[in-house]
């Protein structure tokens, strides 16, 4: 191997990474919140207009920035990301530990897990949105309480392997107490676990988000929603609109991959395997 | 051998349970919404000039009613004789709504399975095999890209490329408009699936080459490969011998499992071209509030899922002669 001097080594680079994603994604949900007024502005004297150098994104039929427009519609996926991520987080935390306790509760876990993932996540979006009667109240319930299924079943798993762990039984042989035992000996093993889940969560509840609404559940077609505006988009894209739809998405595909890269890199930070990358 | 029959029928029980399971789940999900069926259904206005007793009767009719577990009980008790109700949006028996959809819905669901499976698998092995390499690069960049990409924008992309700048397919519907059913040949059914194929593929793909790359590089350091390397083994017998039949039940398990997010890409999809699916046709009917034709297709496509979960583990046997000897249990 050729020896390349850099000025970083990889794990500071990989900080770097981590952090210019997180600081890029507050600045998107900062931003759009600011400018939420400015977004609902019509004026017909600029609408239709292709993607210029003063309007990035360019505008719909009725004079509205489109920029603007998708970025509050990102920052709202973001916020209900946020919120969903806890809710499931903190559920698969519960359940996953819960499972770890007995076989009763372990099957019963398992068993509430495959129920879930059993019916397709789309389907239980809309069902969900429909027990709460529609509206922004159904899409930010059903995306919270459906996507703790695979963290669950993670932690579940690192919590029964944990249990076998030598360390831990010499521990407990030792005469280390259930509460000690828990918080000095295998949470700091399931934190970062945990916390890799939780940001890894968010690229899939952001999109179940734009899905949901995209297909009409939920928000009010003036709100600037990411899956309102592709959804109004598709009424333009015959006469010829492509930046109504294009630029939008393609926003919305970075922020994903954004949290996918966050996700990651912090992986690679909390794992003692990758120390000396 | 015995003791694989007696681990399938487990399974089998299993599935059983998990079925029951979504329908309570679901039933109970409907039965909680604030959407009242009479309002939704028969209409504010119409309700107001209605007499007591016609209200009455309605309410009955539609079971409002009833405590919802006597509700429940009634549906499932109809719905394992095969009446799943009529749909209130098309006015047929729910069962014949989901038939015909399922069969336009299956064509294409069918055609992204398989090619997203195979092309993910092969992609799959081709990344894991040069780990590290421009090809593995290349294929972890497209999946990476692809799992952060919304089925439905790609849909949008494709049909502006295809069908609005280079005219070459159909905007949408699974058969051209204005000609009659018996004037549709396979040919105008082919071209009207090709977008929704296409675009589930895709996004498919990336998944099951992203798991299928990790578990060969898993088989790639391990012990076993590292000696047949040292035997002389060409890549070819290196592949045929241990990369393949070991990472066939993990393949099996994504393979199967793909299902219910084929499904999911397959409602948005549907929606964007307007194919006449069952996909569709769940999106109208929670926006319509048609109760009955919601839950047919809950149950119908959990037990498409879990149909294909149960496949694979029946599959394990078929495939791993452990397994089928009840050595070891999955």
């Amino acid at each position: 191997m050729r020896e390349r001097k850099a000025w970083l080594n990889g794990r500071q680079r990989t900080l770097v990474l981590f952090l210019s994603a997180l600081i890029f994604l507050g600045a998107i949900t900062l931003w759009g919140q600011l400018f939420a007024e400015q977004a609902q502005v019509t004026d017909f004297s600029r609408k239709d207009l292709a993607p210029c150098a003063r309007y990035p994104f360019g505008t719909d039929w009725m004079g509205r920035d489109m920029f603007l427009r998708t970025l509050t519609g990102l920052s709202m996926s973001i916020r209900i990301g946020l919120l969903a991520a806890g809710v499931s987080a903190l559920a698969a935390a519960v359940l996953g530990t819960a499972a770890a306790l007995g076989r009763t509760m372990d099957s019963a876990v398992t068993w509430l897990i495959d129920l879930v993932m059993g019916i397709p996540h789309i389907l239980l979006l809309i069902l969900i949105s429909y027990a709460c009667g529609k509206g922004f109240r159904g899409v930010v319930a059903g995306v919270a309480l459906t996507h703790w299924t695979s963290l669950a079943r993670v932690m579940r798993g690192e919590v029964l392997q944990l249990r076998e762990a030598p360390y831990i039984k010499a521990a407990k042989k030792l005469g280390v107490g259930e509460f000690t035992l828990v918080c000095r000996h295998m949470l700091p093993h399931l934190f970062p676990q945990f916390l890799v889940g939780l940001i890894l969560m968010f690229p899939h509840a952001i999109l179940h988000e734009a899905s949901i609404t995209f297909l009409g559940f939920g928000l009010p077609p003036e709100q600037p929603a990411i899956g309102v505006i592709l959804s109004e988009s598709m009424k333009y894209l015959v006469m010829g609109k492509w930046w109504l739809a294009v630029f939008p998405g393609l926003l919305l595909v970075a922020t994903v991959m954004l949290f996918d890269v966050a996700g990651e890199s912090l992986r690679k930070l909390l794992d003692p395997g990758s120390a000396h990358m | 051998m015995k003791s694989y029959g007696v681990w399938a029928g487990k399974k089998i029980i299993r599935m059983m349970l998990l079925l029951l399971g979504v329908s309570l789940a679901a039933f109970w999900l409907v039965s909680v919404s604030p959407i009242d069926p009479l309002q939704a259904n028969v209409g504010q206005v119409a309700l107001g000039s209605m007499s007591q007793e016609q209200i009455a009767r309605l309410e009955e009719y539609w079971g409002v009613d009833q405590p919802p577990l006597e509700r429940y009980l009634a549906w499932a008790g109809d719905f394992f004789r095969g009446d799943m109700g009529d749909s209130l949006l098309y006015r047929q028996p729910v069962s014949h709504v989901i038939g015909v959809k399922l069969v336009n819905s299956l064509w294409l669901m069918a055609i992204a399975w398989l090619l997203s499976g195979l092309v993910g698998f092969v992609l799959g092995i081709g990344a894991g095999w040069n780990q590290g390499r421009l090809p593995d690069k290349l294929i972890r960049g497209y999946s990476l890209v692809m799992a952060s990409t919304p089925a439905f924008w790609l849909a949008l992309v494709l049909l502006i490329v295809f069908a609005v700048w280079l005219k070459w397919l159909p905007i949408g519907l699974s058969v051209p408009i204005g000609v009659e059913a018996s004037g549709v040949t396979v040919l105008d059914r082919v071209r009207h699936a090709i977008l929704p194929a296409l675009t589930l593929s895709i996004t498919g793909v990336s998944n099951i080459a992203l798991h299928t790359r990790e578990k060969v590089i898993e088989v790639m350091e391990s012990d076993y490969v590292l000696f047949a390397r040292a035997r002389g083994e060409g890549v070819w017998s290196l592949l045929k011998n241990h990369v393949l039949r070991n990472i066939a039940l993990p393949a099996l398990t994504l393979q199967f499992g793909s299902i219910s997010e084929i499904f999911g890409g397959s409602v948005l999809v549907e929606q964007i071209f307007s194919y006449p699916g069952l996909g569709q046709a769940a999106v109208t009917a929670g926006l319509g509030s048609d109760v009955p034709l919601l839950l047919g297709i809950t149950v119908i496509s959990a037990a498409i899922v879990f149909g294909g979960n149960l496949t694979a583990n029946l599959l394990y046997g078929v495939v791993d002669p452990r397994i089928r000897k009840g050595e070891i249990r999955q």
